[in-house]
């Protein structure tokens, strides 16, 4: 089934850790099994949030060196980082298996993401100059309290309660998704892409990454292309109801803008509100009052629908 | 159309007018045995007690216990505060009841229900009304998609707009809308009349088998065999009668309503015997 939440401050920013929290604990019954956040801070010129994994949840179960694993492989990671010359401003322990870093980097992020992923275990959950990803097994309460997100501020974000089908329970498997060539640029979907794998060829043939086998990343990879393209949010949105066969509604965030689409069955849920200071959408009313208690009015977008908000 | 009688007037809107027969029919619809419109455990409730109930902290399995509680000590009207979008809230109450909640509910509101009069001062998530058998649902903003499915009975009426697949699968009762619906609304339709003032999505009566639906605004498209067709004297009449009582008439009145109706190429019941189109029903 699987639970999307989004939210964006227009021109203010705000508690939007906790706001998102409130509204995915809301919507756990829809997928116990996996929680991530995509947030969005002020962006910092210059600089890049990298988050990563040094690996998965269960790993640390796995053996008595895993400890050790991990320890080398952040070596190896900060050594990479090095010799490529990005330098290291802050570097913060999140979960035993996660870290963010702060970098300052003026070359091919590309390269770079590149040469730190094929680390053995590492995984980069999201790199940019404004978004922070979090994601993890477990419901949002638990996730937002292990990485600390009660105290994020920022402008928007999105996130998502997953409900595994037919790909694993585990870290890599979970939304939302990132994907490079973009920076800042996040997924959350609910649904089913059944041209997955013809797309998912066609684009790794083109030399686009993919680091798990689940559909949505697909959504990930074909926005941060078209965006990288030259495209703007809305003309990917808009080409994606065409090229994407399924049903899905999907939320998309950037730096500075929130999107959603909605397939032309229309059979995925999205309920909207609309003010003049913030837009919240998810799929079941009670998560946007999750954060609202007063009565708002909302509505349903229709099939084939695409939207774009500005923070 | 004034000078036919009641069977062919049936027949000109669309309907079957056979003798249905079978134990439903003969226990519960003889309208001279009134007692047996009634489940013979519905409690006797009086509509001048009223009950005021604030369930922001309580779960839906506690609201609804609370309801039938109060319906039990004889409470015939009960007013809910602060639902604030919870899901399943008043579903499969079988008795008279004045159900009011002053604000939204999320899913399957007010779902399998055979009796209440209820009112929504708020909006609906998906499913509102799901397989109601009698009674009245009025909802005062806009609901989700799968508004009324499987309809069986009874008036359920949206004064805003509603999501897609609306009256998906009814088999009977009346669904008015004041505002749009989405997609596929009135997909495998069987009996019943959905009006709807506004717009309509794409594929509008998909696959319907019977029944009657009515558009005020523009139609995207049609689906499979649904079909226009006639707008009679008699259709007028039961629109202005039907959107009066919920003061949802349109100021230009009704003149302006598309009827579409099944084109029965897919599937005709009308070449079933009556006892195995009740069966199929």
């Amino acid at each position: 089934m699987c639970g999307i939440a989004g939210l964006i401050h227009r021109g203010s920013s705000s508690d939007v850790g906790f706001e998102m929290t409130a509204m995915l604990q809301a919507l756990k019954h829809r997928g116990p099994d996996s929680t991530g956040f995509a947030v969005y801070g002020q962006p910092s010129p210059g600089d890049y949030i990298m988050r990563f994994k040094l690996a998965e949840q269960e790993d640390m179960a796995s053996g008595y060196d895993i400890g050790e694993k991990i320890a080398a492989r952040e070596t190896e990671v900060q050594k990479r980082l090095g010799i490529l010359g990005a330098t290291i401003n802050d570097q913060q322990v999140a979960t035993a298996y996660a870290r963010r870093y702060v970098i300052s980097h003026e070359g091919d992020m590309e390269k770079l993401s590149r040469y730190v992923e094929d680390v053995e275990g590492v995984e980069i959950l999201s790199m940019g100059s404004a978004l922070e990803l979090i994601k993890d097994l477990g419901d949002a309460a638990l996730v937002s309290e292990q990485y600390g997100l009660g105290s994020f501020n920022g402008t928007h974000g999105i996130g998502h309660t997953r409900m595994a089908t037919e790909s694993d329970v585990d870290i890599r498997s979970a939304h939302p998704y990132w994907a490079f060539p973009y920076n800042d640029v996040s997924v959350v979907h609910n649904g089913q892409i059944t041209n997955y794998w013809l797309m998912r060829r066609e684009l790794e043939r083109k030399g686009n990454r993919f680091v798990s086998d689940c559909d949505s990343e697909l959504l990930a990879v074909y926005t941060a292309v078209n965006l990288a393209n030259g495209a703007t949010l809305e003309d990917s949105l808009k080409a994606s109801i065409k090229e994407i066969d399924g049903v899905f509604t999907y939320l998309v965030a950037t730096k500075d803008e929130l999107g959603m689409a909605k397939d032309t069955m229309a059979a995925k849920p999205l309920v909207l509100y609309e003010s003049d200071d913030m837009i919240a959408m998810a799929s079941e009313e009670v998560a946007i009052r999750a954060i609202l208690p007063q009565e708002i009015d909302t509505t349903d977008p229709y099939d084939e629908e695409i939207r774009v908000w500005r923070a | 159309m004034a000078g036919l009688n009641q069977e062919d007037r049936a027949r000109e809107l669309g309907m079957v007018s056979e003798q249905l027969s079978g134990r439903t029919q003969q226990v519960f619809f003889q309208p001279e045995e009134a007692d047996n419109l009634l489940y013979p455990w519905a409690p006797d409730v009086d509509y001048n007690k009223r009950a005021e109930l604030d369930v922001a902290d309580l779960t839906t399995t506690e609201v609804n216990r609370e309801i039938k509680r109060l319906m039990s000590d004889g409470y015939g009207t009960i007013v809910i505060h602060n639902p604030r979008g919870k899901h399943s809230l008043g579903v499969g109450i079988l008795n008279r009841l004045n159900l009011i909640f002053e604000g939204s509910l999320g899913y399957f509101g007010v779902g399998l229900i055979d009796g209440p009069n209820v009112r929504i001062n708020g909006r609906v998530g998906w499913s509102c009304g799901e397989n109601m058998m009698s009674g009245t649902i009025l909802i005062e903003k806009n609901a989700g998609s799968t508004f009324g499915a499987a309809l069986r009975g009874g008036d359920l009426v949206c004064r805003g707009s509603v999501g897609s697949r609306t009256g998906i699968d009814m088999k009977g009762g009346t669904i008015l809308v004041g505002g749009d619906t989405g997609a596929f609304s009135g997909f495998m339709m069987q009996r019943g009349r959905m009006v709807v003032c506004g717009n309509a999505g794409k594929n509008l009566g998909d696959s319907m088998y019977d029944g009657t639906i009515y558009i005020g605004g523009e139609i995207r498209d049609l689906g499979v065999d649904a079909v226009p067709a006639e707008l009679t004297d008699l259709d007028k009449a039961w629109l202005t009668r039907k959107l009066k009582l919920y003061d949802m008439l349109p100021e230009k009145g009704v003149d302006h309503f598309t009827k579409i109706v099944a084109g029965k190429q897919l599937w005709n019941y009308d070449n079933l015997e009556p006892a195995e189109k009740k069966l199929i029903l």
